[in-house]
């Protein structure tokens, strides 16, 4: 039962996601075309409130249910592993036109052949925990 | 109201209810990034026989599996109830530039059938396609610790370096393919 919140904010996320065609490959490729302002308006609104959210959190003005201050973990530093993995991800999410998220939601929407992309996403977590010690970060 | 619903949502009202979802799942004490668990499903399937990093307690993050789960249902409940017509309005110029590269009918419905159709899933190019994507996605995502909404959301909204060095990966890799590798690929 604890768990269904979670569940609720995903469902939102994923109605949200899909009504405002984050999850077509088209507006992916549009994007990246810069043909739309459609695709930098969601992030770009979405970013600039969660500035303010952030913000609030870290002023302790905005807490957790149990009145616990959050604290947002740092990403690790290192040019390398952020720029290599950034443009690897990139390559392949302009390619399949999906992210991890707009994954789960196309899976939802009954689209079969998201399967083998979530298969490679898996295959490719997998992958960079098998051979990251070869790799700069 | 809902008449307005059934429309395609625009981004100004998109945008704040990403913001919304990344505020509740930090009230309720997580935190917001769906990449995550990819490492947690691969943890479940046994991946620590073979790597030691994936020997960790999965059942710590049954809450993301949750939400992702929502993701699943709420890809649906739009899909099902609340898109009656399916086609994506991109700018006319994309719909040409598409058909010249060999993708037709681009914005008719939300995917293109060259990639997600099921003649494409079952042809060997088809299929390895679907399959890099995947592998690039999830690698590059692990590898740089967040995808878009770890990153891109969270990580920017935070005013993280680390998080505008990945996001200008992102668009790196992401104008290599669209510029450079898919008019080649169709």
């Amino acid at each position: 039962m604890k768990y269904i919140k979670y569940l609720l904010v995903g469902v939102l996320f994923g109605i949200t996601l899909s009504k405002a065609e984050v999850i077509s490959w088209f507006r992916i490729y549009e994007m990246f075309k810069f043909q739309s302002f459609h695709m930098y308006g969601v992030i770009g609104s979405a970013v600039a409130i969660g500035i303010v959210v952030i913000h609030f959190f870290k002023n302790e003005t905005l807490k957790t249910y149990q009145g616990k201050p959050i604290f947002v973990e740092p990403k690790k530093k290192g040019i390398p592993r952020n720029l290599i993995g950034g443009i690897i991800f990139g390559l392949g999410w302009a390619l399949g036109g999906a992210c991890p998220g707009p994954m789960y939601i196309l899976l939802g929407k009954g689209v079969v052949a998201i399967l083998v992309v979530l298969l490679g996403a898996h295959l490719g977590a997998f992958l960079y925990h098998a051979v990251k010690h070869k790799l700069p970060h | 109201m809902i008449d307005f619903i059934l429309q395609p949502w625009p981004w100004y009202v998109a945008g704040p209810i990403i913001a919304l979802c990344m505020y509740l799942m930090f009230f309720f004490g997580q935190k917001f990034g769906v990449s995550s668990n990819l490492e947690t499903v691969c943890s479940i399937g046994g991946a620590g026989k073979w790597v030691d990093f994936f020997k960790f307690d999965w059942k710590k993050n049954t809450w993301n599996l949750v939400f992702v789960l929502g993701l699943i249902v709420g890809g649906f409940v739009a899909d099902q109830w609340l898109t009656p017509d399916q086609s994506v309005a991109i700018n006319p110029k994309t719909v040409e530039d598409l058909a010249e590269i060999g993708i037709q009918n681009a914005g008719a419905s939300y995917l293109p059938d060259e990639i997600y159709g099921l003649k494409a899933l079952l042809t060997p190019k088809g299929f390895l396609i679907l399959l890099a994507a995947g592998l690039l996605v999830g690698f590059g995502s692990r590898y740089a610790g967040g995808c878009t909404s770890g990153h891109g959301i969270v990580g920017l909204s935070s005013l993280s370096m680390e998080s505008f060095i990945a996001v200008a990966g992102f668009f790196i890799g992401g104008l290599i393919m669209t510029w450079l590798i898919l008019p080649y690929l169709f």
